[in-house]
């Protein structure tokens, strides 16, 4: 069963394109990532399925309900956490959560069950101030509030930006845990890692979906070989192997650098007697399966 | 190492507000030309250390000594010989591109003859030079953010502190953005910089890793997942930040 389902969106802020023709779907108990740098589109798309922002054309229900007629019903069904800090600063811990159930008409006590686990974390600190929580337990609190009504489908706009990599772990095996009890989660993100961490993931860029699958799909199809070359000097490189005529593309990535041959006609043995007639020491090549960047890089290519 | 000129020297550092201590007892060289990575959990106290590297801020206790100049007495001729750039704040948008090239060569103290020359260069290594007069809000973000770090070197500073400078930024852009690191770095300048990327750590010749407001663990990449038997900087920062190593 489909919860979210969107055909043919478009949405322009007078000259500029934010979603042009998005379409997709999220099955039940599902977590559905869209991963994608700022200005993809991200916020636009979350936004109009929260029922916050009209589509110019398109179309798109929410556990079935359509997101511009029955807007009313898909509030009571959502949580949404945006990726901007939203909550009173001014007010405690404890009254943000509060204030937030009582919009909803439950109680803390009554969902206690389902925001246990996010919430005991940050319990200790219930009388301090929104605006004073470090960003780690900003993201708990914000998360908390977005579940305190027991949502249907959670909606979460980048919660992991800025957040350092030990909070971002933690924070998707919450998520995990809140797939587990069956809520479904609809989630951005600009870190192309988290990808592997979602069921099936969005790649978004310009306001266009370049691919959607599965994460292991998706660098399995990415159809090309890669090496993961390194020496003792990475800049130079750079610079040699983008000027090796077969070069097709060349990254850097953590201490290797990535690279594909045009026609994917690669020879590990000339490419190391060239780097090695430039001066390289200590060079090391190897082959390596893609990873996401790699993909979305080359769906970049191909899309401009 | 021990032979090149060291342009950071931090040597017993505190920072306390009230019964907190932000930095604790940092001590730690950083090399010319050398790009270093600064890394630490939010709440680690990197931003305050950044701060007082910067002249912005002055230590409790403890010494630090940067591009010759100290913290203490000189934070005027600090900030005369640094750069700074961010995520959060990087360019005047309502201003053109050739604005705010102008703007802040005349904030670093550039002459008006340095800073035509300037941006003259920058133009023309960027391929901006139709751009000149466009609003930086009209530039994609990509351009945005090259621009940016050029600007933050326009003036030829020692060292220049780059805070989380690739957050959300598409993958090509954060690659190229790195280029430009690589390259000033081997022209001579000091690149200082923190970010949550942890691939992007590989990139840095040392890594330090601060945790609740000591430096836990500095040394190059390699030599780090060496010592903590991980594959990754990631499995490095969450083995230190966790205490898993404890």
């Amino acid at each position: 069963m489909n919860t979210v389902i969107v055909e043919n969106i478009h949405k322009s802020y007078k000259k500029i394109v934010a979603l042009e023709d998005i379409t997709f779907s999220v099955d039940k108990g599902e977590i559905f990532g869209f991963i994608g740098p700022d200005g993809a589109g991200k916020t636009s798309l979350f936004r109009i399925l929260v029922t916050l922002l009209l589509p110019d054309s398109g179309k798109a229900t929410v556990m079935g309900l359509d997101v511009v007629k029955d807007y009313k019903k898909i509030r009571k069904m959502v949580g949404y956490m945006p990726g901007r800090f939203s909550l009173y600063q001014d007010l405690t811990v404890e009254e943000n959560l509060t204030f937030f159930a009582t919009i909803f008409s439950t109680t803390i006590q009554e969902n206690y069950h389902l925001i246990k686990d996010i919430y005991s974390q940050i319990e200790p600190f219930k009388d301090r101030r929104a605006g004073a929580l470090s960003g780690g337990m900003k993201q708990k609190l914000a998360l908390s509030c977005a579940l305190i009504h027991k949502p249907e489908v959670l909606f979460l706009d980048e919660p992991t930006t800025g957040v350092d990599a030990v909070s971002r772990k933690e924070f998707w095996e919450m998520l995990k845990s809140l797939r587990n009890a069956g809520i479904t989660i609809v989630v951005s993100t600009p870190y192309m890692d988290e990808a592997s961490l979602c069921d099936r993931v969005a790649l978004i860029q310009n306001g266009s979906i370049l691919k959607i699958d599965k994460p292991d799909l998706i660098t399995s199809s990415f159809g090309k070989n890669i090496l993961a070359i390194r020496s003792s000097n990475i800049h130079k490189l750079l610079n040699d192997l983008s000027n090796y005529p077969a070069c097709d593309s060349v990254f850097p990535s953590g201490q290797y650098v990535h690279y594909t041959a045009k026609e994917n006609r690669i020879s590990k043995e000339e490419l190391e007697k060239y780097l090695t007639a430039l001066g390289h020491q200590q060079l090391e090549i190897n082959s390596i399966e893609p990873n996401i960047e790699d993909c979305f890089m080359s769906l970049m290519n191909e899309a401009s | 190492m021990s032979t090149r000129e060291k342009i950071i020297t931090v040597s017993n550092l505190y920072k306390k507000f009230g019964s907190f201590t932000a930095n604790d007892n940092l001590t730690f060289d950083v090399y010319k030309g050398e790009i270093f990575g600064f890394l630490g959990a939010n709440g680690a106290g990197k931003t305050t250390a950044i701060k007082i590297l910067c002249g912005l801020s002055k230590p409790t206790s403890g010494k630090a000594i940067i591009a010759g100049f100290d913290v203490y007495t000189q934070t005027e001729a600090i900030k005369n010989s640094i750069g700074y750039m961010s995520q959060k704040f990087s360019l005047y948008e309502d201003l053109t591109v050739a604005e705010n090239i102008r703007f802040f060569g005349g904030i670093y103290g550039m002459t008006r003859k340095d800073i035509k020359i300037k941006t003259q260069l920058l133009l023309d290594k960027l391929g901006l030079q139709d751009s000149a007069k466009k609003l930086i809000k009209d530039l994609p973000l990509g351009w945005r953010q090259k621009l940016a770090f050029s600007i933050a070197i326009v003036h030829d500073p020692k060292i220049v502190f780059l805070d989380e400078p690739t957050g959300g930024v598409d993958p090509i852009t954060r690659r190229q953005f790195w280029n430009q690191i690589y390259e000033a770095a081997s022209e001579g300048v000091t690149v200082f910089v923190t970010t949550h990327y942890m691939d992007e750590a590989e990139y840095c010749d040392r890594v330090s890793i601060m945790v609740d407001g000591r430096i836990a663990a500095l040394d190059t990449p390699q030599k780090l997942k060496e010592t903590f038997g991980a594959d990754s900087m990631n499995d490095v920062f969450i083995k230190l930040a966790r205490g898993d190593n404890k």
